[in-house]
């Protein structure tokens, strides 16, 4: 049998709560982003693109679309008969049952399924950043520097810098100091949740994470600085591309339009680093002579008669003539009616905006009081009525009546 | 589910010289079509989505594209454990160099692989025919009717293709059927999609070769269609047969004026070969109209009554007219194309101009640079 050198774990449980109505019925992972991929798309697509080819995915919170979508892991070519994509849920033992407690937990509760392949090396993925990444080469630097962890580093703005978790590196690329969050920020190389770890070592501290009581069983919280507290070798890896947490709608949205911006640095057109996906079955999208399209994503089976600018559109969207979408986001299935207009706004599957609706609010338009501006949400499956609106900020998940 | 009781075969490799220009370097089954799918998608997976689980694919030649593009049947739903797609390279029946030069030689070629098959019913359809018909319309429709052959067929200008049949008929009943009709006057012509009991198939292939016979149409339909209930069930769908250059671009501009409604139906998708580009996409001051556009294309200049398949990059102030562009095309800063046909990974330079008319189309072939 063939040799496993690493492994990785996808951390693929989280809520995402701070998105709202997106993630009622779905896990944060698989949150449909860029026209046809869900943000799993991104960290799996690493993983095969860098020869990673044996990948556990932990799932918890609503499995149900996210199991159902990876699958047996063809889509990204992890159906393998040795290796391939296993996804691991909390399972029952004759201890009793368990949900994972943390991200440290999900992974020592999987210890076996680790073990079974007898890594020399795991690599610990978030599966809620886009991103496009070769852990292969954080892999190698790993080796070279006989770390015991290498933690994928990546500078972020300086006013940005007190959301993350931050890293001091020394010259040699070592870490020194670990910094949760802080308000004041000393150091602005953040962690961007992306670990590689000597699987001996890990294995050996989630074992003495799990016996500690005061352990929240978290990997930045407990296991990261008890390996540190430790003295174990612990390295920064330096990244430069593009990589997003897309956790609320704003940022969600913006990630999306970066899509459309040719200075941001995130190709998805690269034939050498594909990014995979279940693509929906539908025809090229037909664009009539009444449409204006510019500066926009379009995927198959859209039908476009109206005017699309600065919008990223999933597959098997319509826009009657007459319609508007700009600065929007429009999710798989969505019917946009004459009339309507869809402006500065996430609008998730299958919903019907009727004719005349309108959603969202430009900035503009709010300039005398912008801080009650933001993304307008629409939800899934629902229908935003006639001449009805839809306004800034607002998140709506039932029907909105319009004029009869 | 009747269909499932059918056993389904498809030619993938009629008339390849009929269309030389697109089946140079490929069988007719694998000539990209309709921005994202090839020939085979549209018989294949209207045989799908009317539940037959089992289909053989017949080649003839140059089927290596065409074997790349089936893999192992999973976008159809059909790599199996049991049943699913196979596909039936020539087999040299004694000696005769496994050639399959007529539609009968493959069948005769094919007779084992038929007598496997523990179905009741067979159903024949050739890839260049550019339909999504329910199959299983035709499969009820032949059962009911007690017919011993169903042979679908259409009322037009027949395609210039030899052996193709023209009809006579009285109600349902076929009376005549006459190949290598070559006047241009409207008739009814076959689809070569045939429905049919494996029992006669096999029976009747099995005498025309022990009579030595060379021609299916000839001397297995029209020599039959006095002893056997030889049924036309006639398409009034959207049904066109590939015969030249010129019909592949007609076909494909009726799409773009709207018939691809007609073709593309939401119950009956068509199936294809997955290349995981990312959605299109528009650059400023892009404009497009009445074109069908694949994933993975960008558009910075300006697109008109076109079909752009996966991956085709249109430059800056580039100029596209009722064309279509085969996967990869790259169209530089300037250049002007109209009524041109782009088979797959053409360039064309900066600045250029071209243009075919649309009675003659401009073909540029394979990998060439302009």
């Amino acid at each position: 049998m063939k040799k496993t050198e690493c492994l990785a774990m996808l951390l693929a449980g989280g809520q995402g709560s701070r998105l709202g109505i997106l993630t009622k019925q779905i896990a944060k992972p698989a949150v449909p982003y860029g026209g046809k991929y869900r943000i799993i798309d991104f960290p799996l697509s690493n993983c095969i693109n860098s020869g990673i080819d044996t990948v556990g995915v932990l799932t918890q919170y609503q499995p149900l679309e996210l199991n159902d979508y990876i699958g047996n892991g063809e889509a990204w070519d992890l159906d393998r008969r040795d290796g391939g994509v296993h996804v691991l849920s909390p399972y029952q033992q004759i201890k009793g049952t368990d949900w994972y407690k943390g991200t440290a937990n999900a992974i020592y509760q999987n210890i076996n399924f680790i073990d079974r392949y007898a890594p020399e090396y795991v690599a610990v993925l978030s599966g809620d950043h886009i991103y496009k990444m070769d852990y292969a080469k954080m892999l190698a630097y790993h080796k070279e520097k006989n770390a015991a962890c290498t933690i994928a580093m990546l500078e972020v703005p300086w006013e940005e810098a007190s959301r993350f978790g931050l890293m001091f590196v020394n010259p040699d690329g070592s870490i020194s100091e670990f910094e949760e969050k802080p308000k004041k920020p000393r150091s602005n190389k953040a962690s961007m949740g992306v670990y590689i770890f000597t699987w001996s070592k890990l294995r050996a501290y989630l074992i003495a994470d799990e016996n500690n009581p005061n352990s929240g069983n978290d990997f930045g919280h407990d296991v990261i600085p008890a390996m540190h507290a430790a003295g174990e070798r612990m390295f920064a890896y330096q990244f430069d591309g593009y990589w997003k947490d897309v956790g609320t709608i704003d940022s969600l949205w913006e990630a999306n339009l970066d899509l459309l911006n040719p200075k941001v640095d995130l190709d998805l057109s690269d034939d050498t680093w594909k990014i995979y996906s279940k693509s929906a079955v539908a025809p090229p999208h037909f664009i009539s002579d009444k449409a204006a399209v510019e500066n926009s994503m379009i995927t198959e089976g859209c039908n476009i008669s109206g005017t699309v600018d600065y919008s990223v559109l999933f597959s098997n969207v319509t826009v009657e003539e007459g319609a508007t979408v700009r600065y929007a986001i429009v999710m798989p299935g969505t019917v946009i009616k004459s009339g309507a207009v869809v402006e500065y706004a996430i609008v998730a599957e299958n919903t019907v905006i009727e004719s005349g609706a309108h959603v969202g609010n430009s900035p503009e338009e709010m300039k005398d009081r912008l801080e009650d501006w933001g993304i307008a949400v629409v939800g899934e499956n629902i229908t935003i009525g006639k001449n009805a609106a839809v306004y800034a900020k607002q998140m709506v998940d039932t029907d909105v009546k319009g004029e009869a | 589910m009747r269909a499932s009781n059918v056993l389904g075969l498809i030619y993938a490799s009629v008339y390849d010289e009929h269309i030389s220009e697109l089946t140079s370097v490929r069988a007719s089954g694998s000539v990209p079509f309709g921005g994202r799918y090839r020939l085979i998608d549209f018989p294949l997976s209207a045989m799908v989505n009317c539940g037959i689980t089992a289909v053989g694919i017949s080649t003839k030649s140059n089927y290596r594209s065409l074997m790349d593009h089936l893999g192992s049947g999973k976008p159809w739903d059909l790599s199996r454990k049991n049943e699913g797609m196979t596909i039936l390279p020539p087999f040299d029946l004694a000696g005769n160099g496994g050639a399959n030069r007529t539609r009968l030689e493959a069948l005769e070629g094919l007779l084992n692989y038929i007598s496997f098959s523990n179905k009741e019913y067979v159903i024949l359809a050739d890839a260049n025919v550019v339909a999504n018909l329910d199959y299983e319309a035709v499969i009820d429709g032949h059962i009911r009717s007690g017919a011993d052959i169903t042979i679908c067929y259409k009322h037009g200008v027949k395609p210039n293709l030899p052996n193709l049949m023209t009809f006579t008929l009285d109600g349902e009943r076929i009376t005549k059927a006459l190949i290598n009709e070559n006047d241009k006057a409207e008739k009814d012509y076959s689809l070569n999609i045939l429905v049919l009991s494996k029992a006669l198939l096999e029976r009747l292939v099995n005498a025309a070769a022990a009579a030595g016979a060379t021609d299916f149409e000839r001397d297995v339909i029209a020599a039959n269609v006095g002893s056997l209930f030889i049924r036309g069930q006639k398409i009034d769908d959207f049904a066109f047969i590939i015969d030249s250059l010129r019909t592949y671009y007609d076909v494909s501009m009726k799409l773009v004026r709207g018939d691809y409604k007609a073709l593309f139906k939401k119950d009956q998708p068509i199936y294809t070969k997955v290349r995981d580009d990312m959605p299109a996409i528009y650059g400023i001051s892009s404009k497009a109209a009445n074109s069908l556009i694949a994933d993975g294309c960008i558009i910075k200049g300006t697109v008109e009554n076109s079909i752009l398949f996966r991956g085709v990059y249109v430059a800056e102030g580039a100029v596209v007219k009722n064309s279509v562009l085969m996967q990869d095309s790259y169209i530089s800063e300037n250049a002007k194309l109209n009524c041109a046909v782009l088979d797959k990974n053409v360039v064309i330079k900066p600045n250029k101009d071209l243009s075919g008319a649309e009675t003659c189309p401009l073909y540029i072939a394979k990998d060439s640079t302009v």
